[in-house]
């Protein structure tokens, strides 16, 4: 991965913090996304570069598409070429269907779901151009099983998983290769606000009995951009523990 | 100016793989010139390279044959 440029969305915290660290690990360039958490991205930089890595913070807002392509502009007038994009930035606006508000649908199906369009297309011009590339969206085993109190986030999981698809059959021609990564219980911030109940519940679902880490998901998706994995395109890998098969 | 037409046909050639006699003002690109519409794509970006300019979506649409790209061109650099 030595020298491969890698931009990841939602780098600051969570599982999107850990794989720019990992990807920084295997010799990559990384760009650390962020929308508001400017220290926390910086922070990431800083370790990143600590290690003798390569690395740089970008505020942008991957739902709004002119920041989106400022984004990139920026990390081609840098470094002159994408070679990996990490669709990893989510948002959750947790309500029942009956009780969810139509802004909480917008703002998770616009970070979520079309957020990762915009990246997408923003990247694809100059990975079509290199003949080379490699996006792994961060979708949810939710978005296969479903999950009460998150139609919007489900919905947008299960749409990203489509839009892997899709993208994985149009750029397949140009040595592009689409994935997704579905992890299942990770422990975060995103779901250290979960209640112990519904925390004990999920542990009851998981065949390999623990919740998941951060670097369970940052080693499959170092795998998915790797050479190893470039006869693998369209495939939504569930890192969940066995939760759903 | 004039090599507008010449310099269009080097880039669909060396794109397409086809040959410059196959090249003509009424040609399709995808009718008659076996290209599929990521090839179309493709073509529009290296014509906004190669001629410094940006096509919009919504122009690039229009080009169907090879005389749309280089009138559009030639529109656009007078």
């Amino acid at each position: 991965m030595e020298g491969k440029v890698a931009i990841v969305t939602g780098a600051s915290r969570g599982i999107g913090r850990e794989i720019a660290l990992h990807l920084a690990r295997l010799g990559a360039k990384v760009v650390v996304n962020y929308a508001g958490s400017e220290a926390k991205a910086n922070e990431v930089v800083a370790q990143i570069v600590e290690h003798g890595g390569e690395a740089f913070a970008v505020q942008a807002d991957v739902a709004n598409s002119e920041a989106v392509e400022r984004m990139v502009k920026e990390v081609l007038e840098r470094w002159g070429r994408v070679d990996i994009l990490v669709n990893n930035a989510g948002i959750t606006r947790d309500n029942l269907l009956m009780r969810m508000k139509e802004e909480e649908w917008d703002a998770v199906i616009n970070t979520n779901l079309k957020g990762v369009f915009l990246c997408t297309k923003a990247v694809t011009r100059p990975m079509m151009k290199q003949r080379y590339g490699r996006i792994v969206n961060v979708a949810s085993i939710v978005g296969v099983s479903g999950n009460p109190g998150q139609a919007n986030y489900v919905a947008a999981k299960a749409g990203v998983i489509g839009l892997t698809k899709t993208a994985a059959k149009e750029l397949a021609s140009r040595n592009i290769t689409v994935n997704a990564v579905a992890p299942g219980f990770i422990t975060t911030d995103m779901t250290d606000q979960l209640s112990e109940d519904v925390r004990q519940a999920m542990l009851q679902q998981i065949p390999l009995a623990r919740f998941g880490n951060p670097e369970d998901i940052a080693h499959v998706v170092a795998f998915l951009v790797s050479d190893g994995a470039s006869y693998i395109t369209g495939q939504t890998i569930h890192v969940d523990g066995g939760m759903v098969m | 100016m004039a090599d507008v037409l010449e310099r269009v046909t080097k880039i669909i050639v060396d794109r397409l793989g086809v040959e410059e006699s196959q090249v003509t003002l009424e040609s399709s690109f995808k009718e008659d010139l076996g290209a599929d519409s990521l090839d179309v794509v493709e073509l529009v970006m290296e014509l906004e390279d190669e001629f410094d300019m940006e096509i919009s979506d919504e122009e690039a649409e229009k080009i169907v044959t090879v005389g749309d790209a280089v009138n559009y061109i030639k529109s656009r650099l007078s």
